[in-house]
């Protein structure tokens, strides 16, 4: 059974129709690529798949629940992690509470009033946070972190329920060259021992012939392709709106 | 039937002219004028000097209100350039604040200029003549103030839509940046569109003048109206404020029929409902990101040196009784108290990201809860503070049901105009408290010094459990909510009821603090719900530091010691007072988070 099966899935905004008909599916261990040029709606899809954005149509499965029109919370707690294309983190916080209270809302105890914070899992943060290279940051306050720690810190706090589906959005923009093939390289590592099914967004060509099992391909909100690497790179269409005629941007 | 609607149509007018010029004002340069209220009372009191040496003539009436707009206008131009144009960058409480600060200052100024009676005006014939209307007579004057409503609304509209003028006003309302980006210089349009604005409320002012009179808390009963339609109507929206106008005109007009007593419920239950079904107000849009610099501050444990001093204060002040005699003991325990109303305060604006500009409320609440408990009921203390307790906590999360799930401006007005209309309440409802003369006679049945352990106790220990509950995970769930909602609510925290909680905690924390209020002052009083209280705690949390867990304790103390000095110094407190806030206000911009004071520690 895929983790995550996505059938028809629509919305417009006024008269554009940002997501027509959209439907694939990823399975655990799997890594799939969603690509297109700026506005073909890879974000607006995200934003349905976690519940940001309900749909006007169409059904969203995961792990056989189908999910569309529950609130980001809810699909949280389904076992989905998600990580923002403008980073999201607590600035008020360390980067270890920062993880801290993603591992106290998995356990259920945010609500809790009495007992401190300050000591709740934070052997297991600092596991998590070991894990994306961010151990010796741990202390320090998130606000101050460099974009491509705060994308390594958002990966933290995304694995910290144990996910099996990761929504990246662009989960590498903002890192140097390569900085970005070695997250990537963690995340397709994690995905292969845990069965953890992964979908993302990316303009990094690298990154995605090199890392993605397979690739989709979105423009003006609709899919117009899908496939492994190299049928993606032959695609006469992909290349006309996205990969341009040269393909060189693949560069292998 | 058809004078009720009249009414609710002179009623109509009269918010509308304040109101289109607040929106207009926040539209353009997305600051609330506190302000406006005092605006309009000047507009009132000028308005009264310049009438009065003018013929009493209908013509000579519309040269002195000419002569008012212009010099509303040349005030309301100074007061921009002076004053809003350095913080329009600034966080929005500071801007409230400031202009709050105007507000002091004014009515101060306007109380030493014409004296603290109320003004009205000579009533010469063309003033009292009727007009029958259906067999029912029917002010003229009035419904020349009706016909402003139309004749406005189409001016404005004209001015707009037809004027390079108001299709700059308009492109501001939208996108400021954009437009300075166009290379349009934006200052000469602010100045221009704060004048226009000022002159609006000047007219009120003197058209409020024939059926009334000037008064000094004229200012803000109408910020208050005005708040209320400008939120109903939608921030920035002139259609929205004059359909606000219409609704709210009316149901004042037909709910002092059907609820004589219960006019401003009214008013409030409109706008809640309002909200409730549209977050933005009736013909509103979502607030483009402001993109203002709040700074949030790293949150780190206090050191130990600190949490040593404060457990030595907190021994000083349990063995205070045995030195000091009752006048030092109802200081300390006003002080005690304000700590537990500031430590309050700040987690609802501070850790919560909520800022509220009504805490009084909850406090007032809590007060007047106790002072019945004891009169109605003759309950004894421990169960008029536990009542005090409930009652305000419960408000608050009735209260807070419909605007946890507001941002900034839109809070702040709300939290504002819900602590008005309480004070409304308390002022007008005599038979149950007692009105202006309030409630006497709220003794502890203790003695001084046993009612001062129970203060110490109370006051210590609930603000020591606020901030346990700001360390435990639900301070951080709340906090988090506040740093990041996309995040917060990405890893599953449900971010409303987490701020629905602080806002009752926060409110039950108040009641406490009110509810001794009224034991150690033996009474309660209207004022306890005034604006003042509840710019006092806000003046607090920021003197102490709204971004650290000990800045409101701290601030309390500091504060409380600085307004009883003012008091006795001088009979011009507000005044000063109001300047001073101006000044914090313009030496620190970006609030004082940015800054390291010596009590600024965590």
């Amino acid at each position: 059974m895929s983790v995550l099966r996505v059938e028809r899935l629509r919305k417009s905004f006024g008269g554009v129709q940002a997501v027509r008909d959209v439907s694939f599916a990823v399975e655990a261990g799997e890594m799939l690529a969603l690509i297109g040029p700026n506005g073909a709606g890879k974000s607006t899809c995200f934003n349905m798949l976690n519940g940001q954005l309900r749909p006007d149509a169409g059904h969203i499965d995961i792990a056989g629940r189908d999910t569309a029109g529950l609130p980001p919370r809810a699909v949280w707690r389904l076992g989905v992690g998600r990580t923002f294309q403008i980073t999201a983190t607590f600035a008020s916080m360390s980067v270890r509470e920062n993880v801290q209270l993603a591992l106290l809302s998995q356990h259920r105890e945010v609500w809790r009033l009495w007992r401190p914070a300050a000591a709740r899992h934070a052997a297991a943060a600092e596991a998590l946070l070991a894990q994306v290279g961010l151990a010796a940051q741990a202390g320090r306050a998130a606000a101050v972190l460099a974009y491509g720690d705060l994308k390594r810190l958002e990966l933290a706090i995304a694995l910290a329920n144990a996910p099996r589906l990761l929504l990246m959005d662009e989960p590498t923009a903002g890192m140097a060259p390569t900085e970005r093939v070695a997250q990537m390289r963690l995340v397709r590592d994690l995905a292969s021992a845990r069965g953890l099914a992964v979908l993302f967004t990316e303009h990094d060509m690298d990154v995605v012939f090199g890392l993605a099992d397979r690739i989709l391909v979105m423009n003006r909100g609709a899919l117009i392709a899908e496939g492994n690497g190299e049928a993606i790179r032959a695609h006469p269409e992909v290349r006309a709106v996205y990969l341009g005629t040269g393909a060189t941007s693949g560069g292998h | 039937m058809l004078i009720t609607a009249l009414n609710g149509l002179a009623a109509a007018a009269t918010l509308f002219l304040l109101a289109s010029g607040l929106t207009v004002i926040f539209g353009a340069t997305r600051i609330v004028n506190f302000a406006h209220g005092s605006l309009y009372m000047l507009g009132a009191y000028l308005g009264w000097s310049i009438l009065a040496r003018l013929p009493h003539t209908p013509w000579g009436f519309a040269l002195g209100a000419v002569a008012t707009m212009a010099a509303l206008a040349l005030f309301g131009a100074l007061l921009e350039i002076g004053l809003l144009r350095r913080i329009y960058r600034a966080p929005e409480l500071f801007q409230l604040l400031a202009t709050f600060g105007v507000v002091l200052m004014v009515q101060d100024v306007v109380q030493h200029l014409w004296g603290p009676a109320e003004l009205s005006l000579p009533r010469p014939p063309w003033l009292r003549g009727f007009v029958l209307l259906g067999g029912a007579r029917y002010p003229r004057f009035d419904l020349i103030v009706i016909a402003v409503f139309p004749v406005l609304l189409g001016a404005l509209w004209l001015g707009f839509t037809r004027t390079r003028w108001g299709v700059l006003v308009r492109a501001a309302t939208q996108d400021r940046d954009m437009l300075a980006a166009l290379g349009v210089d934006q200052r000469l349009l602010f100045t221009s569109v704060f004048a226009l604005g000022a002159a609006l409320a000047g007219l009120a002012g003197i058209l409020a003048l024939p059926d009334g009179s000037a008064d000094l808390t004229m200012d803000l009963s109408a910020v208050t109206d005005a708040f209320v339609v400008v939120v109903v109507g939608g921030l920035g929206s002139l259609s929205g404020a004059a359909l606000a106008s219409l609704l709210l005109g009316m149901l004042q007009s037909f709910g002092v029929l059907w609820l004589p007593r219960a006019s401003l419920v009214l008013a409030f239950a409109a706008m809640a409902m309002v909200l409730a079904l549209r977050p933005n107000g009736l013909l509103g849009r979502p607030l483009a990101g402001r993109g203002v610099g709040e700074v949030v501050a790293f949150i780190r444990p206090a050191p130990r040196a600190l949490r040593l001093a404060g457990w030595f204060a907190l021994g000083a002040a349990a063995c205070a009784p045995l030195i000091l005699g009752p006048y030092a003991l109802s200081v300390l325990m006003e002080m005690l108290i304000a700590m537990l109303f500031a430590a309050s305060l700040h987690l609802m604006m501070g850790p919560g990201g909520m800022p509220s500009f009504g805490h009084a409320a909850w406090f007032g609440i809590g007060a007047y809860a106790a002072a019945l408990a004891v009169h109605a009921l003759a309950a004894p203390l421990p169960l008029a503070l536990p009542a005090a307790v409930l009652l305000a906590a419960f408000a608050a999360a009735a209260f807070g049901w419909f605007v946890v799930r507001l941002s900034g401006v839109y809070l702040a007005m709300l939290t504002l105009a819900f602590a008005q209309i309480c004070w409304a309440i308390a002022f007008q409802w005599g038979d149950v408290t007692g009105g202006d003369n309030g409630i006497l006679g709220v003794w502890p049945g203790l003695g001084v010094r046993g009612f001062y352990w129970l203060v110490l106790a109370l006051c210590a220990g609930g603000t020591l459990l606020l901030r346990r509950v700001l360390a435990a995970p639900f301070g951080h769930a709340l906090r988090a909510s506040r740093d990041s909602s996309l995040r917060a609510e990405a890893i599953g925290l449900d971010t409303g009821r987490l701020r629905l909680a602080a806002f009752t905690l926060a409110g039950a924390a108040a009641g406490l603090a009110g509810g001794l209020y009224a034991f150690a002052e033996g009474s309660v009083f209207p004022t306890y719900i005034s604006l003042q209280r509840s710019v006092d705690a806000l003046l607090m949390v920021l003197l102490g530091g709204v971004q650290t867990i000990s800045g409101p304790i701290l601030g309390a103390f500091a504060y409380t010691g600085l307004y009883d000095t003012l008091l006795s110094l001088t009979d011009y407190w507000r005044f000063v007072l109001g300047a001073m806030i101006i000044v914090l206000v313009l030496a620190f911009p970006q609030g004082l988070a940015g800054v390291r004071l010596p009590g600024a520690a965590r």
